[in-house]
C-alpha cells in the first residue's frame, strides 16, 4: 500500500489505480471528443461535402466530388448550390423569417423565464427543489407528444375554443392553430427551461447582501433590481437565450405541427428539399449556410466576450 | 491622512470625555427600547433595550447566534422587529424602509458590486441621491483620499486585496455621511496583521468624521482597542454595557467576565462579611479568599471569584502570609510566548488555574518546569466577586 511497495508486488487494481491517475485526466476528456468528433464533425464534414456537389438521380443522389482519372484525382467543387441560394428570394425569406421568429421567441420566453427563475432562486431550500423539478418535470414526456398536445388546445374544436364557445364570449370558433402566433407559443413552451435553468444557477449564486447593499444605499427595490442583479445575471441571460434561439431557428417540428403553410421557417425548407425535392446538395447547402449565419456571430461574439473578460482580470 | 471638508464635522466632541452615558439629561442618538425580534419560535433578540449617544463608536459583541447581528441588521433596515420600537435621532424608524434610513452599512461580505470600479462603487449611493455630478466627483474623491485608495479608482473589486476591499466599502458606506454608520464584522475578514494596524485606522476614521459607528464583533480584542463602550450580548439579551474599561475591571456576571480576557472563576461560599471587607470560602480553590470590600449577599450564599490570570503571583515558596488569598499546586503546562508565559496550575482539588508572568528581564534557564510544586497568591484587591 505505502509507496516504497516494489513494483513487481502490485496488485491488478492498484495498476489500474496508479495507471488512471496518470492517464485518468485524458481519458475523462478524450471520450466526450471522440464522441463528438464521431457524431458531430465527420457528419458535418459529410453535409459539407455533399453541399458542393451536383444533384443526381443515383444512390445516393449527389454526384462524387473526387474523380479517379489515371494517376491523379481531379476535385469538381460546385459553388451552384449556394449561388441558388442567393438567386431564389425563398431562401432569404425563410432565413430571416426563423431569425424573426426565433429572436421574438426568446424575447417572449426570458420575459417569461427570468420572473420564474428569480422566483425560485429566492424560494426557500424545500420549495426550491420542488419547483426546480417542475421546471424539468415536462422532459419526462416526449416532446412531440406535448407540441400535440398543444393542437388539442389550439385546434378549431381545441379546448380553448370549445370553453369560450360554452362560456358564449364567442360565437365563431377562433382561429389559432395553423397560426404564427402557434408558434410562438410552441418555442416558447418547449424551451423555458432551457431559459430558466442557466438564468436560475447565475441568480442563485447572487449574494444577496449585494442587493441589500443597494437598497441600503437609496436604491428602491426596483431600482435595485435593474442596477444590480439584472447587470449580474447577465452571463445567464446570454447562456440562456442563446440556448433558445439557436434551436429555435432551425426548429422544424414546432412549425410543420402548429404553423399555418404560410409560415415560412428554415427547417422546414430543409425538410422539403430532403424529403420532397430530394436534393440532397441544395439541402446541405441549406444547412451550411445557416450554420456560418447563426455559428460565426455567436462565436465571434463569445469570443470577444472573453477577451474584455481576461483584459479586465 | 487628509481629512477632506466634506465629510468633517467639526463640532463633534470626544466622547471618552464627555461621557454621554453617565449624563442623565443626555439624550441617546440610537434607542432601542424593548426590542424583541422571533424568527419562527426562535428569539434572536429578546426584549432588548440599548441607548447609543452620537459620535460613539459602539461595539455589539458576542459569540455566533447572539443576536448582534440581527440587531444591527434591525438598525439597517432589513428586519423589522417582532416588537418594540427603535429611534434614530428621535425619529421612529418603524416601517421605514432600508433605502429611507439615515444608515449606512458596510457588510461583513463587503458586498462590493463586483460589476462596477471602486470610483462607480463608492459614487453608487450618491447617484440615487440625485446629486449634481461634479458634487459627487469631489465626495467620491476626498473619500477615496481618506482611506487612501486615490491610486485604484478604475480597479474593479476582484483585483484589490482584502483590505483594499474593505477601504473601499467603508468609503462607500461613509460617503453619503449618514447619522449612523453599521459596520457588521468589519475586520473579520482581515488577517491579524492587517486587522491590528486597521483598528486603528477607523478609529482615527471615526473621529475625524465624527460619525456614529455601531459596529458588530466577535473579537474581544477588537472591540476593546477600537469601541467606546460595548455591550456584551449572549442569547439574544444584553449581559452588561460599558466602557472596555469597566467591563474587564467590573463584569458583572461569569459570562461577562469570560468573554472578554481571561479569567479563572473560583466558586466559593461567603463566610465572612463586613462593610469593609468580606471571605469566601472556596473548596474548588482550596483556599480562602480576602476581598477589600464588602458584597451583596448574605453568609452561606454561592459567590464566584474573578481572578485574571495576570494579577495572580506565581513563587516557588510560600507567601509570608498563607491565611488567605494563596494556595499551592503543580505546574502542568507551560505556554513561553516570548513577551509573556502562561502557566496551567494544577490545585490539590484538581482545579486548573492559568497564570501569566511577564518576562520582564532576560532569563538564563526558564523560571519554572513542569512538574515543580508552586505557590499561586493574590492582592486582596486582585479579585472581582459575582453572583451570577
Amino acid at each position: 500500500m505505502t509507496s516504497d511497495t516494489p513494483e513487481k508486488s502490485l496488485s491488478l487494481k492498484q495498476r489500474f489505480d496508479r495507471w488512471m491517475i496518470k492517464h485518468g485526466r485524458v481519458l475523462v476528456i478524450g471520450i466526450p471528443y471522440i464522441w463528438l468528433f464521431l457524431f458531430f464533425l465527420v457528419p458535418f464534414l459529410i453535409v459539407l461535402k455533399i453541399s458542393f456537389a451536383m444533384a443526381e438521380y443515383a444512390q445516393p443522389p449527389y454526384s462524387s466530388l473526387f474523380d479517379w482519372i489515371e494517376e491523379g484525382v481531379t476535385v469538381t467543387l460546385n459553388f451552384g448550390n449556394y449561388l441558388f441560394l442567393l438567386s431564389d428570394s425563398l431562401y432569404a425569406t425563410a432565413y430571416l423569417n426563423s431569425i424573426r421568429i426565433a429572436a421574438i421567441s426568446t424575447v417572449i420566453t426570458l420575459l417569461i423565464g427570468y420572473p420564474m427563475a428569480y422566483g425560485i432562486a429566492r424560494a426557500r431550500g424545500s420549495v426550491r427543489s420542488i419547483l426546480l423539478m417542475l421546471v424539468i418535470l415536462p422532459f419526462w414526456t416526449s416532446f412531440l407528444i406535448r407540441v400535440y398536445a398543444w393542437i388539442g388546445i389550439l385546434d378549431r374544436e381545441g379546448l380553448i375554443n370549445a370553453f369560450l364557445l360554452w362560456t358564449g364570449i364567442i360565437t365563431e370558433p377562433l382561429i389559432m392553430r395553423q397560426t404564427e402566433g402557434a408558434v410562438f407559443v410552441g418555442i416558447v413552451y418547449t424551451y423555458l427551461p432551457f431559459m430558466i435553468l442557466p438564468l436560475y444557477s447565475t441568480l442563485e449564486k447572487m449574494d444577496v447582501s449585494l442587493i441589500e447593499a443597494a437598497l441600503d444605499l437609496g436604491c428602491k427595490p426596483w431600482k435595485a433590481f435593474l442596477k444590480v442583479t439584472l447587470p449580474l445575471s447577465m452571463p445567464g441571460v446570454l447562456a440562456g437565450s442563446l440556448l433558445v434561439f439557436i434551436p429555435s431557428v432551425g426548429e422544424f417540428v414546432i412549425p410543420e405541427l402548429l404553423g399555418g403553410p404560410n409560415t415560412l421557417m428554415i427547417g422546414r425548407t430543409l425538410w422539403n428539399e430532403f424529403f420532397a425535392n430530394r436534393d440532397w446538395p441544395i439541402a446541405s447547402a441549406v444547412a451550411i449556410a445557416m450554420l456560418v449565419f447563426l455559428v460565426v456571430p455567436i462565436m465571434w461574439f463569445q469570443h470577444t466576450q472573453s477577451k474584455q473578460e481576461e483584459r479586465q482580470s | 491622512m487628509l481629512v477632506p471638508e466634506a465629510v468633517l464635522d467639526r463640532a463633534h466632541e470626544d466622547v471618552h470625555k464627555t461621557q454621554p452615558w453617565n449624563n442623565p439629561d443626555a439624550v441617546p442618538y440610537i434607542r432601542f427600547e424593548n426590542v424583541t425580534k422571533k424568527f419562527g419560535d426562535f428569539y434572536a433578540v429578546d426584549d432588548v433595550s440599548l441607548d447609543i449617544y452620537r459620535h460613539e463608536l459602539f461595539a455589539l459583541l458576542g459569540g455566533s447566534g447572539c443576536g448582534k447581528t440581527t440587531l444591527l441588521r434591525m438598525l439597517a433596515g432589513f428586519e423589522e422587529p417582532t416588537s418594540g420600537k427603535i429611534y434614530i435621532d428621535g425619529v421612529n424608524m418603524a416601517g421605514v424602509p432600508a433605502y429611507e434610513r439615515p444608515t449606512n452599512m458596510m457588510f461583513q461580505s463587503y458586498a462590493l458590486f463586483p460589476h462596477m470600479n471602486v470610483e462607480q462603487n463608492v459614487a453608487f449611493g450618491l447617484h440615487q441621491d440625485g446629486l449634481p455630478k461634479s458634487e459627487i466627483r469631489t465626495l467620491v474623491s476626498d473619500m477615496l483620499a481618506l482611506v487612501q485608495m486615490t491610486k485604484f479608482t478604475k480597479r474593479k473589486p476582484h483585483q484589490l486585496s482584502g483590505g483594499q476591499r474593505q477601504r473601499v466599502a467603508l468609503a462607500r458606506s461613509l460617503v453619503k455621511n449618514p447619522k449612523v454608520l453599521l459596520l457588521d464584522e468589519p475586520l473579520g475578514a482581515l488577517d491579524k496583521k492587517l486587522r491590528e494596524q486597521t483598528q486603528f485606522e477607523l478609529v482615527n476614521i471615526q473621529e475625524k468624521v465624527g460619525t456614529t459607528f455601531v459596529m458588530v464583533t466577535h473579537d474581544q480584542e477588537e472591540a476593546m482597542t477600537m469601541a467606546s463602550r460595548i455591550a456584551v450580548m449572549n442569547e439574544g439579551v444584553i449581559n452588561q454595557t460599558g466602557t472596555p474599561f469597566e467591563l474587564y475591571e467590573y463584569p458583572n456576571s461569569r459570562y461577562t467576565a469570560n468573554f472578554l480576557g481571561q479569567v479563572n472563576l473560583v466558586e466559593g461560599v461567603l463566610i465572612d462579611d463586613d462593610e469593609k471587607y468580606a471571605v469566601i470560602k472556596s473548596d474548588e480553590g482550596g483556599c480562602e479568599i480576602y476581598i477589600d470590600h464588602a458584597v451583596q449577599g448574605h453568609r452561606g450564599m454561592t459567590f464566584w471569584a474573578a481572578l485574571r490570570p495576570e494579577r495572580l503571583r506565581l513563587t516557588k515558596e510560600p507567601p509570608e502570609d498563607t491565611k488567605y488569598n494563596c494556595v499551592s499546586g503543580k505546574v502542568e503546562e507551560i505556554g513561553y510566548l516570548g513577551g509573556i508565559s502562561t502557566y496551567h496550575v494544577r490545585l490539590a482539588s484538581g482545579k486548573r488555574i492559568k497564570v501569566t508572568e511577564p518576562n520582564s528581564t532576560r532569563q538564563i534557564e526558564p523560571r519554572y518546569t513542569w512538574e515543580d510544586p508552586v505557590w499561586v497568591s493574590w492582592e486582596a484587591g486582585a479579585a472581582s466577586v459575582l453572583n451570577k
